[in-house]
């Protein structure tokens, strides 16, 4: 036994260790192979051995090779041997080739649970920190299920460290087990406050995480993550918040407004940043670019602001000014954060952006292809109807100069996206686009021949007013179809042919000369297409032969008639012997039509009627989710057979379609044999009945029986010699150019028209008071389409759906997340918990669930009124006096649902005094819409001043002069003004009466207005929020400064938590703490006034305040919100 | 031989940093990586971190294609790269190439800060690491990584506290190595005594 034991340590002084290992394969480079198989082989034997050592630094050797790409899944069980060691040293060796050798389908995962939770409970926090990153790596659905409880658990840890790694790793678990997200969620928020800025950070990435997928359930943490952001002074959970905001704010767009402050602050405080980066912006190279974080960090702010303020574009000017000098920079990377960091200003400034087209188009030539695909995403934001042909002109330069495929197709299909962007947004010229994408396929081995063939078809289907032109294209298009497909047999370009001959085909009453047409699409050269356009070949070509036989009706001499049949006797066998299935028998059919026709034809009858009704009638595009949109009748069960289900002898008859498919064209008959021919013959008889009563097929004659029967062999085939003599440039195509110079002719013409007319107007009335409209540069509006452009919109089914969630794919693991996290919590939801470990059961998560800042901001009744009244008043004339009653009124609801105060107050006076009754400023920001069709302008707003506040009104006006607002307003705009008043006292609500003056202008006249509103100071919005600890709050109700009051709130029957969230929003309370049915809540006055309240769940609220005048109009007001209601 | 792989940044781009240090803590921000691959010029995989369960069949293929695409750029072009739909970031330090797989809405500068930091870690747990510290020692770059970025995000972003962590699991994993060295020996020589 001894010495057996001595011989295996003897062994294993021999064996190699990794460093053995990584020089063995380093000196044997020659024949790697071999050296590592016989390394395989030595650790197989090394895993035989029961020394865990020696199995130890096996599966680190193992770890190393599965690295070179060898497969050692052989070895997973050894693996989780050396997991389950008890000494550190091994099972970190262990965890860590688990991590890079398991996946999901790993059967021996199953082995490890029990090992996981094991060393998930040691007291040793790096046993634990390592079992919990293996598990990171491959966590299988089960595992979540069978670990989360223990996971949750350590998110209460003594150690941060361990913390940490379990809030992080929760989120893989909700990810592989949905389930847990629910009964864990109140103790992830609770780590949204812990002490360690590691675990807090850690939560606020999870979280962010989980919210940026389904943000509407994360509504409710909005109150917590407002006073994290207040708070906070760690920026790195900032960014996260402002992150989850802007996740959060289109959904509760009220949001946006509470923001503000402290965005504001938070702002100032980068600017002060950003400016000394920007001192320092050439002098940096970028081995170090953390500064350019913060920089893209700004703007990220910025640009999450802007929604919420208007009065940023001074510093959206600056940033975009100190990108231009990144991009111009020489170093590769600034040029493409530069032009990163633009596009994303572009989403929200694109007129800033805009101006640096110049630049943009620059960046196209890098040499790097990644900036030039920056650049070309830039470029897609950039276009407007202005610019739209010189940009494209450029990509098409670009286009011809592109070296690699790749690029290329890239830039075929930004063409392609930016000029079909929102519904052909910025064309005003169509010819101009069918002739660039005729252009296009000029280009040889693009994939994208799809694509420009579904742009023609859908340009020449939804604009009608161009269908003349685009037939015309499409022709000459069929006529040099061997360009197309000329040097590379079956290249993605011949697609485009397909879009061509159909709409030749469909509109083909447009064209010019169809028997040349019909000449061209029956080419023997045609037959190499692929099947799917040869068909298309095929049916239009009877669309064509439909309109010549319409052209000659009533034409004496019918020789153009004759031809056209002849031509298609001719050419049609050949595409009826097609291997094609479909090419096959849509050829035939028309075959024995045309020569029924010729028949009749001999005969002198006219036919032209009957073969135009086959093809009559319009085809509307179909929107791409129609279908979908169909809602299912009622009692129809889609699931339910319709027939008894197949048995599976019948399903192997069904089976001629493979074989046919396999068979060689050359004998591709089988069923011509005679017990087949029978059952064929039965089909095809109901099949004419099915097509005889479906309008979209052509009917056959009734003397189409199989008549060739003597199928000619390849060798039969006329072959046709190709011309190779490829001119550079398609006979009779028009330049796109051409157009570009065309419409910018039409353009100068239009503005030259117009400028008379409105010199016309203007000596007409000489009278108005306006001031000129200034013609700068011509504007977007300015530019009408060449030609009335009749878009038609895609059909949808009458009684569609509303859309819902339809964009999402139903693979993303994240639908799976998108769990109302509000709901109590079942019983049955709890968390499996293994029953013998009973000290371990969850604390009622239906409690922590009414958590105190939890609220869903209900929607104020107010909004209703905010929602814009669109009615159009045609009859101006008469009704002038009345309808402006009617605005004025709209106007007034309006201003005062938009106006809403806010208060800053002067810190610093704060600070250096500590007396508050000074320099407090109250700041009223109103936001002025328009809501009638007319234009607002030249806009006073004046108040009449209290004793108690006033106006600030700049200096050396009189104390009743009015302030002028400094912007216009076109009918359906708002815009947003601010007024700084001077408030002595504000423990009393108060209102101020004030003024409104402004000029509506219409196209007739311009009258002078007056509006009458009320500001009302409520004492509400002298409070501000203010977060406040408990210890603190004790302090201040035991020091005896303050008096009490209470009142009761009658008929109040909403759930607490919304109560208190109620009165956090609308008052500007904080919750101080919660405890069980009441809570304390705390806000302060911008004049330093302390106001307590004790709000208990029988709707009773007691209040303490140093101002009592102050705190029983806080209340009153409380007392009025919640009676609203 | 070896090279060192971190070049050492200028004194004054230094001194600048260090003004702005107390900013620059939110440089670390929300991302989800989907791997990790450090390799050489020759092409020869020396780190691979998934973070993303994905079939070896898969891996090896993604490998390979990202080690042809980012080895043909040319060393003036850009860190970033867009491919299929992830976006690619990489750096050279001397030898190796140090590459980035994410998610294509975050920030290609965070996932480059990232990489920078796990450099510097290495460089300061190395002392002046080069690229056959990697390679005879992976299974420590794997402990530091681990310790640094946990399911491909971040989950410190101290560098002084990722160095203490392992210097801490290192010094367990050496004790204890001791102990069992001590009891091997025990077994070699106890085993002689009758």
């Amino acid at each position: 036994m001894a010495l057996k034991i001595v011989k295996g340590s003897i062994d294993r002084m021999f064996d190699k260790n990794l460093q053995d290992l990584v020089r063995g394969i380093r000196n044997h480079k020659e024949d790697e192979a071999k050296y590592i198989s016989t390394c395989i082989d030595e650790i197989k034997q090394e895993l035989k051995q029961d020394n865990i050592a020696v199995k130890a630094n096996a599966v680190c050797k193992l770890t190393y090779l599965q690295m070179l790409g060898y497969d050692v899944s052989w070895a997973a069980f050894n693996i989780v041997e050396v997991m389950s060691s008890s000494k550190f040293t091994y099972k970190r060796i262990g965890y860590l080739a688990a991590s890079q050798c398991f996946h999901e389908s790993t059967d021996v995962i199953m082995l490890t649970t029990n090992q996981i939770r094991k060393d998930l409970s040691s007291p040793n926090q790096y046993d634990t920190g390592v079992a919990l990153t293996g598990l990171s790596c491959f966590v299988t659905p089960d595992l979540a299920r069978d670990l989360a409880n223990d996971i949750m658990t350590l998110m209460s840890h003594t150690k941060p460290y361990i913390r940490k790694k379990a809030v992080l790793i929760m989120y893989k678990v909700f990810l592989k087990y949905p389930e847990s997200l629910r009964p864990a969620f109140p103790r992830l928020k609770e780590k949204l406050e812990d002490p360690d800025p590691g675990v807090q950070s850690a939560a606020v990435n999870v979280i962010c995480e989980l919210a940026r997928r389904n943000p509407k359930n994360y509504l409710s943490l909005a109150p917590l993550f407002f006073k994290l952001m207040t708070s906070s002074t760690n920026n790195w959970v900032l960014i996260k918040i402002i992150k989850l905001f802007g996740a959060l704010t289109p959904l509760e767009p009220r949001l946006g407004k509470k923001l503000i402050e402290p965005l504001t602050n938070l702002i100032h405080r980068i600017y002060l940043f950003f400016s000394q980066i920007l001192h320092h912006l050439s002098a940096i190279t970028l081995v170090c670019f953390s500064w350019l974080i913060a920089f893209l960090f700004f703007i990220t702010v910025l640009i999450s602001l802007s929604s919420g303020m208007p009065n940023h574009s001074a510093s959206i000017q600056l940033c975009v000014q100190k990108l231009r000098i990144l991009i111009e920079d020489s170093d590769q990377n600034l040029k493409y954060l530069g032009l990163l960091a633009m596009s994303k200003i572009l989403k929200t400034h694109p007129k800033s952006v805009q101006s640096h087209k110049d630049l943009i188009l620059q960046c196209l030539d890098d040499k790097d292809e990644s900036i030039r695909l920056r650049a070309l995403d830039l470029l897609y934001g950039m276009v407007s109807k202005k610019n739209l042909m010189e940009i494209v002109k450029k990509l098409m330069l670009h286009v011809d100069k592109a070296e690699g495929t790749t690029y290329r197709d890239e830039l075929l299909t930004k063409i392609i996206d930016i000029c079909s962007q929102s519904n052909y947004q910025y064309i005003t010229n169509f010819e101009w686009y069918i002739s660039i994408l005729v252009e296009l396929t000029r280009l040889e081995g693009t994939r994208h021949g799809h694509l420009i063939a579904s742009q023609m078809l859908d340009v020449a289907i939804r604009v009608k007013a161009i269908r003349v032109f685009a037939v015309a294209q499409m022709a000459t298009l069929l006529d040099n179809a061997h360009m197309l497909t000329g040097n590379t047999q079956r290249n993605g370009i011949c697609e485009v042919l397909y879009a061509a001959a159909w709409i030749c085909g469909e509109f083909s009453e447009h064209l010019e000369n169809p028997m040349e047409t019909l000449e061209a699409m029956l080419r023997p050269k045609v037959a190499t297409l692929p099947g799917h356009i040869q068909a298309v070949y095929v049916q239009n070509a009877a669309k064509l032969f439909a309109t010549v036989l319409k052209s000659q009706e009533g034409n004496t001499d019918s020789t153009t008639a004759q031809e056209a049949s002849q031509l298609m006797i001719d050419r049609l066998p050949l595409f009826v012997q097609s291997a094609n299935l479909e090419v096959q028998e849509r050829a035939s059919c028309i075959l024995q039509l045309v020569k029924y026709i010729q028949k009749l034809q001999q005969k002198d009858v006219e036919v032209s009627e009957e073969v135009c009704a086959l093809f009559a009638g319009e085809l509307n595009p179909v929107a791409p989710k129609a279908q979908k949109k169909v809602p299912i009748p009622d009692g129809l069960d889609l699931d339910a057979w319709i027939n008894e289900p197949p048995s599976e002898s019948e399903s192997e008859d069904e089976q001629p379609k493979a074989i046919f498919s396999k068979e060689e064209p050359k004998h591709s008959r089988p069923r011509h044999t005679e017990v087949d021919e029978k059952e064929l013959a039965r089909r095809r008889e109901a099949r004419k009945q099915e097509q005889a009563n479906n309008p979209f097929y052509i009917k056959a004659s009734p003397s189409s029986q199989k008549v060739y029967q003597e199928t000619p062999g390849v060798e039969h085939i006329p072959v046709v010699q190709i011309d190779l003599s490829v001119p550079l440039k398609v006979p009779g195509l028009p330049m796109s150019d051409q157009y570009v110079k065309l419409e910018e002719e039409r353009r100068q013409k239009e503005r030259a028209e117009k400028k008379k007319k409105d010199k016309k107007k203007r000596k007409e009335k000489r009278s108005g008071r306006g001031k000129k409209h200034d013609s700068g540069p011509e504007s977007e509006e300015d530019i009408t389409p060449a030609h009335m452009v009749d878009i038609v919109t895609e059909e949808m089914p009458e009684n569609a759906l509303p859309s819902d969630d339809d964009e999402r794919d139903p693979a993303d693991p994240h639908k799976a997340l998108d769990i109302d996290l509000d709901k109590p919590l079942a019983d049955s939801e709890k968390l499996p918990v293994r029953s013998h470990r009973a000290a371990e059961v969850l604390k009622s998560p239906a409690e922590d669930e009414e958590g105190e800042n939890v609220s869903s901001l209900e929607p104020k009744k107010k909004s209703s009124k905010e929602k814009r009244e669109k009615k159009k008043d045609k009859d101006k004339d008469r009704k002038v006096k009345m309808l402006f009653d009617r605005r004025l009124l709209r106007l007034i609801s309006v201003m005062l649902t938009f106006i809403f105060l806010f208060y800053s107050f002067d810190r610093k006076a704060y600070d250096i005094q500590g007396n508050l009754q000074d320099g407090s400023q109250v700041v009223v920001s109103v936001i002025f819409e328009n809501k009638c069709d007319s234009f607002l302008k030249s806009m006073e707003f004046n108040v009449l001043d209290s004793l108690n506040s006033k106006l600030q009104r700049p200096e050396g006006s009189g104390p009743h002069d009015s302030l002028t607002i400094p912007f216009q307003l076109p009918p359906g705009v708002s815009n947003e003004a601010r007024f700084v008043f001077t408030v002595q006292s504000i423990i009393m609500p108060q209102k101020l009466k004030g003024t409104l003056t402004f000029i509506v202008k219409n196209e007739e006249s311009s009258t002078h207005e007056k509006l009458d509103f009320k500001l009302h100071f409520t004492c509400t919005s002298y409070l501000i929020t203010t977060p406040c600890y408990s210890d603190a709050f004790a302090k201040l109700l035991e020091s005896g400064d303050l008096k009490s009051s209470s009142i009761r709130l009658e008929g109040v029957n909403m759930p607490f938590h919304h109560l208190l969230a109620r009165i956090c929003f609308h008052h500007h309370f904080s919750v101080v703490e919660r405890i069980d049915s009441c809570a304390s809540m705390y806000s302060r006055s911008i004049q330093g006034h302390h106001v307590c309240l004790l709000v208990k769940i029988t709707v009773s609220v007691d209040a303490k305040c140093d101002e009592p005048t102050l705190l029983g109009n806080v209340l009153d007001e409380i007392k009025q919100t919640f009676s609203q209601c | 031989a070896p090279m060192n792989l971190f070049m050492r940044m200028s004194l004054t781009t230094h001194s600048f940093l260090s003004s702005f240090h107390s900013h620059l803590c939110f440089v670390i921000s929300s991302f989800q990586m989907q791997f990790m691959l450090l390799f050489s010029r020759q092409g020869k995989l020396r780190l691979q971190k998934w973070y993303v369960p994905l079939s070896d069949k898969e891996k090896k293929k993604i490998t390979r294609e990202l080690v042809q695409t980012v080895l043909a750029r040319k060393p003036k072009m850009c860190s970033f790269l867009e491919w299929r739909d992830l976006k690619i970031v990489y750096k050279r330090y001397a030898s190796l190439y140090f590459c980035c797989a994410t998610e294509g809405q975050d920030n290609e500068l965070i996932t480059l800060e990232i990489i920078h930091r796990y450099v510097e870690l290495l460089d300061k747990y190395f002392g002046s690491v080069c690229e056959l510290d990697i390679i005879f020692n992976f299974e420590k770059a794997y402990f530091i990584l681990d310790e640094f970025l946990l399911g491909g995000e971040a989950q410190e972003t101290s560098k002084k506290n990722v160095l203490k962590a392992i210097e801490q699991a290192d010094l367990l994993q050496e004790v204890r190595g001791l102990t069992i060295l001590i009891g091997c020996a025990r077994e070699l020589f106890g085993g002689f005594t009758p």
